[in-house]
C-alpha cells in the first residue's frame, strides 16, 4: 500500500496542501483583533456553528475522495472514499437498505446498499458522497479564477478612477450583458464537457458581480483619512493597495465568495439538466438529479436517488447561506437589522 | 403661571443590549418653566439624549423602553398615553429638533413638503400647509423662502437645514421645544446665529426650551436652569448663575476646571482621570466616586440623595466640607476666555 | 433630466458596438468555419469537398474582415438572416417565440416580485416577532433548493398525485394561461426567498433612518410614515435591483421554457445550441445583450426620476 501512496503523491499532495493552507490562514487570522472579535461573535451563533460543522463534514468527505492510491491487486487507483463506501454494482434498481446480491453474507452493514441503487445498479449513497468532491472543486476552483480577476479590475477601477475606471466599467457592462448561461454553454462546448472546463467557464462568468462589489468598496475606502495619510507619507501605491485597502475589502469579499460558492453548486445541477454538465463519468448531484427526471413516473416511483442527491445539495447550499448570513452579522454588526 | 409646563419625575429608561440591560436614565427629575430654558449638560453617554427621547417616546426600536416615572406636560402624564394619543402631542405641543440636520430630513422630498407636513399632520389643509411653510421659513431667517420651498435637503448648507428643522418644529406653536445638541454639527459662527434665533422665538412665543448639550458655552448663553447629568442621574440642579459661580457637586467643579482659560495658559490642561462606569453594571454607591477627588468610603455605600443648598441641589454627601475648602474654578464662566466644552 | 436621458442613451451605442464585437469574437474567431461545417453536416466523416460546400453556401468562406463587417451591419440593423440548420429566417422564429417568452417572463417575474415584496413588507413591519424569524428561515431554505428539483417535484406532485394537468406544453391565446401556472409556481418557490431577504434589508435600513424619527416627532400618522417616508426611499434600491435582475430573467426563462416545453425564445436558443446552429445562437446572444442594455438604460432613468440627489448632480 505504501508503494501506491508514493506513486500518487503528486495528486494527493494538492488536496492536502489546500487543507494545510486553509488551516494556516485560519490560525493566523485568529491573532488579528478584527477577526478574533468576529470569531467570538460567530461562535455565539448556534445555527452558524451547526453550519460550520456540516461544512467541515462535507469537506472531509471531499477530502477522502481526493486521496487515492493504487492497491497491489487492482489496475485503477481507488480513493479513500472508494475503499469505505464502494459497493459492487447491482443489475438494476433496488430500494434503500437493500442488500448486495453479490456478497456472501448479505446481513453485514458493509454489504447493504444504505440508500439503494439507481437504474444501472450503482450504489446511491456512494454516488451522493462522490458528489461532495465535485461540488467543492467546482465551487472552489471557479472562485479561485473569479476572485483574482475581480480583484484586479475592481481595485484598479475603484482606486485610480478616471479613464481606467471608465474602461473597466465598459468591459464589464459589455461582458455582463451576455447572459451567463450562454457564455457557459459556449465555453463548455468549446472546451469539452469535463470538470475542468466547467470550472473555467463558471469562473470566467462569475467575476463581474464581484468586480462591481470590489470597485464599490474600493471607492468607499479610497477617500478615507488613513489612505490620504499614507499617501502624504509617500507610501508607494501598490503598498497602499495591499496594506490599507485590501484588508478592508476582505469582509465583503469573504461573504460574497461564500454566497457565490453556494450559487455555483446550484448552477451545476442546471447545467447538468441542460446537457452541459460535468459528464457522466464524474459523480455529481446534477447528474443524479438529471437522471432522476423520468424515474418518478415509474410505478412504483423511484424516489431515492433524487431525494438523496437533492438533500445533499440542500444541506451544502443551506449551510453556506447560513454561514454567509452569520459572517455578515459577525463582521459588521451595524449591518444587522435587529 | 401655575407651575412648570414640563415636569419629569423619577424617569427610568433602559436599553436592551447584547451585554445586558443598560439603565440609561436612572431616576431623573427636573422641571421646565414656560418661557424659560433648561439645559441638560453632560458628557457623551450620560443619558441626556435618551432622556429627551423618552419624553417624546421616540426611543430607538426595538431596544429602548421607558420603565417608570412620569412626564407631565401641563399636568397631563404623557407616559400614560397610547401611541396615537401621544402622536397628537408630538409636533403640536411638544416639538423636537435633532443634532444632524442632514440625516434628519428626508432626501427625496422638498423642503416645502416636509415643513408643510407638520401642519398637515395636525389637521391643516395642503394650502394652509404651504402658506404656513412660507411664513415659517421666513421667520427662521431664510432669505428666499419661495426658492427654498422647492429645494431638496442636500442643496442647503448645514445652517440652513437646521433653520428648516426649527421651522418644522415651530409649525404648530409648541409649548415646549426639545433641542438635542442643535448646534454641535454646525460651524461656530452659524451656532451663534441659530442660538440667537432660538432665543428670539422663545421670547416671542413664550415657549419653553429643553436644551440638551455637552457645550458649557451654549449653556452659559441660553440656559436659565441647568441639570448636570452623569451616568444616568442628575448630579446637580441649579440656576445657571449658581452653576458657574457656585458649583456644588465635585463633577460640576471638575468640568469647569477642565475648561481652558487665560489663567491656565501655558499649564497642562486639567483632566478628569478615570472613566464612566459601564451602564449595564452601575456601582452600588455614588457613580462619580471612582473619579472623584473628594471620595471617601461612605460614598460607595449607597447612591447619595439630592441635598439642597440655597438655590442648588447636588447629589453628594460631602457638599459642606467641599464648599469650605473652596475652589478657584468657581468663578470662571466660558465665553469670557474661550470656548468651553465638556469632553 | 432630458439631458441625463440623452447622455445615457448615447452611452448605449459604444456598448452595443462592444457587444457585437464580442459576439463576433466568440463565434467567428473561436469556432472556425470548418469546425462549424463539421458539426452541422450529418455525415460521419465529411469529405473536404462537403465541408467546402457547406462553408461556401453559408457564406463563411469570405475573409475575416468581410465577415466582421457583415456581422456588425446585420446586428446593428437587426437584419438577422437565416438559420444555419433549417434555413428559415431567424426573424420569423423570433417573432413567433417572443410572445410566449414575454408572457412567461412577465408572469413569473411579476408574481415572484410581488410575493417577495409583499412578504418583505409584512416581515419588516413585524420585525423581531416569531413570524419574522420563521419566514426568513423558510426563505433561506427555499432558495437553497435547486430549481431543477422544484420542477421535477412540482410536475410529480401535480401530475401523479393531484392528477392535474397540463404539465407542459403551450397553446396560444387565453388558453396559454393554464400552461403558465406551474412555471410561475416554480418561479415563485425558487425565487421569492431571495427577494424577501433583499427587500427586507432595504425596508429595515429605511426605518432606522433619522428622518423617520423626525417624521414621527412631527406627529405624522404611522401608516403615512411607512408609505410616504419609508417606502418611497426604499423603492430606490428596490427598483434598481429589480431592473438589474431582468437579465437573469433570460436564464430563468431558458430553464423554465425548456423544462415546461414552452416554445419561446429561450427554448429556441437551447435547441439551437444543442443542434449547433450558430447563426441562431449568435443572433440570440446579441439580442439578449441588447435587451440587457435597454434594461440598464431604463434603470438609470428610473433611478434619476426617483432620487433627486442623482437628478441634480
Amino acid at each position: 500500500m505504501s508503494n501506491g501512496l508514493l506513486q500518487n503523491l503528486e495528486s494527493n499532495a494538492i488536496p492536502l496542501l489546500v487543507v494545510a493552507l486553509l488551516v494556516w490562514i485560519f490560525l493566523r487570522s485568529r491573532t488579528q483583533a478584527l477577526w478574533a472579535e468576529a470569531y467570538r461573535r460567530l461562535r455565539r451563533n448556534k445555527l452558524a456553528m451547526a453550519a460550520v460543522v456540516l461544512l467541515t463534514f462535507a469537506g472531509t468527505v471531499a477530502l477522502l475522495d481526493s486521496l487515492s492510491w493504487k492497491s497491489t491487486n487492482s489496475a485503477q487507483s481507488r480513493t479513500v472514499l472508494d475503499q469505505i463506501f464502494g459497493r459492487a454494482d447491482e443489475r438494476t434498481y433496488s430500494a434503500p437498505m437493500g442488500s448486495q446480491t453479490q456478497e456472501l453474507n448479505p446481513r453485514r452493514v458493509a454489504s447493504i446498499h444504505l440508500l439503494g441503487t439507481d437504474s444501472v445498479g450503482k450504489d446511491v449513497l456512494y454516488q451522493v458522497l462522490k458528489g461532495f468532491r465535485t461540488a467543492f472543486i467546482i465551487g472552489g476552483f471557479a472562485c479561485l479564477i473569479a476572485v483574482p480577476i475581480a480583484l484586479f479590475f475592481g481595485m484598479a477601477a475603484g482606486f485610480f478612477g478616471g479613464f481606467l475606471d471608465d474602461v473597466v466599467q465598459f468591459f464589464y457592462t459589455v461582458f455582463g450583458s451576455i447572459p451567463d448561461i450562454l457564455l457557459i454553454i459556449a465555453l463548455v462546448l468549446m472546451l469539452g464537457k469535463n470538470l475542468l472546463s466547467i470550472c473555467f467557464a463558471l469562473g470566467f462568468t462569475s467575476w463581474i458581480p464581484l468586480c462591481r462589489l470590489i470597485r464599490g468598496e474600493t471607492l468607499k475606502h479610497r477617500d478615507r483619512e488613513y489612505v490620504r495619510a499614507a499617501k502624504a507619507l509617500g507610501v508607494a501605491t501598490p503598498r497602499i493597495l495591499a496594506k490599507h485597502i485590501l484588508p478592508n475589502l476582505l469582509p465583503a469579499i469573504i461573504i460574497s465568495v461564500t454566497l457565490l460558492f453556494s450559487q455555483l453548486v446550484l448552477y451545476e445541477s442546471i447545467l447538468a439538466y441542460l446537457g452541459v454538465g460535468v459528464g457522466s463519468d464524474t459523480g455529481s448531484w446534477g447528474n443524479m438529479i438529471d437522471a432522476a427526471r423520468d424515474e418518478l413516473t415509474r410505478d412504483p416511483a423511484v424516489w431515492w436517488p433524487l431525494v438523496s442527491a437533492a438533500s445533499a445539495l440542500l444541506v451544502l447550499v443551506l449551510s453556506l447561506n447560513i454561514l454567509a448570513d452569520a459572517l455578515r452579522d459577525a463582521i459588521d454588526p451595524r449591518l444587522r437589522t435587529e | 403661571m401655575s407651575g412648570p409646563i414640563l415636569e419629569v419625575r423619577n424617569l427610568r429608561t433602559y436599553l436592551k443590549t447584547v451585554r445586558g440591560t443598560a439603565w440609561a436614565v436612572d431616576g431623573v427629575n427636573f422641571t421646565v418653566e414656560a418661557g424659560k430654558t433648561r439645559a441638560i449638560v453632560g458628557e457623551s453617554g450620560c443619558g441626556k439624549s435618551i432622556t429627551a427621547l423618552s419624553i417624546m417616546q421616540l426611543l430607538p426600536e426595538p431596544a429602548g423602553f421607558v420603565d417608570s416615572g412620569q412626564v407631565l406636560l401641563d399636568g397631563k402624564d404623557l407616559l400614560d398615553l397610547t401611541w396615537n394619543q401621544m402622536r397628537d402631542y408630538r409636533g403640536r405641543d411638544l416639538a423636537m429638533i435633532f443634532q444632524e440636520p442632514m440625516t434628519s430630513l428626508n432626501p427625496v422630498f422638498t423642503i416645502g413638503n416636509q415643513v408643510a407636513e407638520s401642519v398637515i399632520a395636525h389637521g391643516g389643509t395642503k394650502a394652509h400647509g404651504r402658506t404656513r411653510a412660507l411664513e415659517l421659513l421666513d421667520r427662521v431667517g431664510i432669505e428666499d423662502p419661495h426658492r427654498v420651498l422647492r429645494q431638496y435637503p442636500h442643496e442647503l448648507s448645514g445652517g440652513m437645514r437646521q433653520r428648516v428643522m426649527i421651522a418644522i418644529a415651530l409649525a404648530n406653536n409648541p409649548k415646549v421645544l426639545i433641542a438635542d445638541e442643535p448646534t454641535t454639527a454646525l460651524d461656530v459662527t452659524v451656532q451663534a446665529q441659530i442660538l440667537s434665533l432660538m432665543r428670539e422665538i422663545q421670547t416671542e412665543m413664550g415657549m419653553a426650551i429643553l436644551l440638551i448639550t455637552h457645550d458649557l458655552g451654549v449653556v452659559a448663553e441660553m440656559a436659565d436652569d441647568v441639570s448636570v447629568m452623569y451616568a444616568g442621574m442628575v448630579m446637580e440642579d441649579a440656576p445657571v448663575r449658581e452653576i458657574f459661580h457656585n458649583p456644588q457637586h465635585p463633577y460640576t467643579r471638575d468640568l469647569l476646571e477642565s475648561l481652558p482659560s487665560r489663567q491656565s495658559r501655558g499649564k497642562d490642561l486639567a483632566v478628569i482621570e478615570g472613566s464612566v462606569p459601564s451602564a449595564t453594571h452601575w456601582p452600588k454607591g455614588c457613580r462619580y466616586a471612582n473619579r472623584c477627588r473628594f471620595r471617601i468610603d461612605a460614598c460607595e455605600a449607597a447612591v447619595p440623595p439630592l441635598f439642597v443648598r440655597g438655590a442648588s441641589e447636588a447629589r453628594c454627601i460631602r457638599l459642606d466640607e467641599i464648599a469650605e475648602k473652596g475652589n478657584t474654578a468657581a468663578t470662571r464662566i466660558p465665553g469670557e476666555s474661550g470656548k468651553g466644552v465638556v469632553a | 433630466m432630458t439631458r441625463y436621458f440623452v447622455r445615457r442613451f448615447l452611452y448605449m451605442i459604444p456598448i452595443l458596438i462592444g457587444v457585437s464585437l464580442l459576439t463576433f469574437a466568440l463565434f467567428f474567431l473561436i469556432f472556425s468555419p470548418e469546425t462549424m461545417a463539421r458539426r452541422n453536416l450529418s455525415a460521419k466523416n465529411p469529405t473536404p469537398k462537403m465541408i467546402q460546400q457547406w462553408v461556401a453556401s453559408h457564406g463563411y468562406d469570405k475573409p475575416t474582415g468581410e465577415l466582421f463587417k457583415r456581422h456588425m451591419v446585420s446586428m446593428l440593423t437587426f437584419d438577422f438572416g437565416i438559420s444555419d440548420k433549417t434555413k428559415e429566417p431567424i426573424m420569423d422564429r423570433i417573432e413567433a417565440g417572443a410572445l410566449p417568452s414575454l408572457e412567461l417572463g412577465a408572469l413569473s417575474f411579476g408574481f415572484t416580485l410581488l410575493v417577495g415584496l409583499g412578504l418583505a413588507i409584512v416581515v419588516a413591519y413585524l420585525r423581531g416577532t416569531y413570524i419574522d424569524t420563521v419566514t426568513m428561515g423558510m426563505a433561506v431554505l427555499f432558495l437553497s433548493i435547486p430549481i431543477v428539483v422544484y420542477v421535477i417535484g412540482i410536475q410529480f406532485f401535480f401530475g401523479k398525485m393531484l392528477r392535474y394537468g397540463p404539465l407542459a406544453g403551450y397553446e396560444s391565446g387565453w388558453a396559454s394561461l393554464k400552461f403558465m401556472i406551474l412555471p410561475v409556481l416554480v418561479s415563485i418557490a425558487s425565487g421569492a426567498g431571495y427577494y424577501v431577504r433583499l427587500y427586507r434589508t432595504f425596508l429595515l435600513d429605511e426605518t432606522s433612518q433619522d428622518y423617520v424619527r423626525t417624521a414621527r416627532a412631527k406627529g405624522v400618522r404611522e401608516n403615512i410614515v411607512l408609505y410616504k417616508h419609508v417606502l418611497k426611499n426604499a423603492m430606490i434600491p428596490v427598483i434598481t435591483t429589480t431592473v438589474a435582475a431582468i437579465p437573469s430573467l433570460i436564464l430563468g426563462n431558458l430553464v423554465l421554457e425548456s423544462f415546461f416545453g414552452i416554445p419561446g425564445l429561450g427554448n429556441y436558443l437551447v435547441n439551437a445550441i444543442h443542434s449547433l446552429d450558430f447563426a441562431v445562437v449568435r443572433v440570440m446572444v446579441y439580442l439578449g445583450a441588447f435587451l440587457y442594455i435597454v434594461g440598464l438604460l431604463i434603470t438609470d432613468v428610473l433611478y434619476a426620476a426617483l432620487d433627486p440627489r442623482v437628478r441634480l448632480s
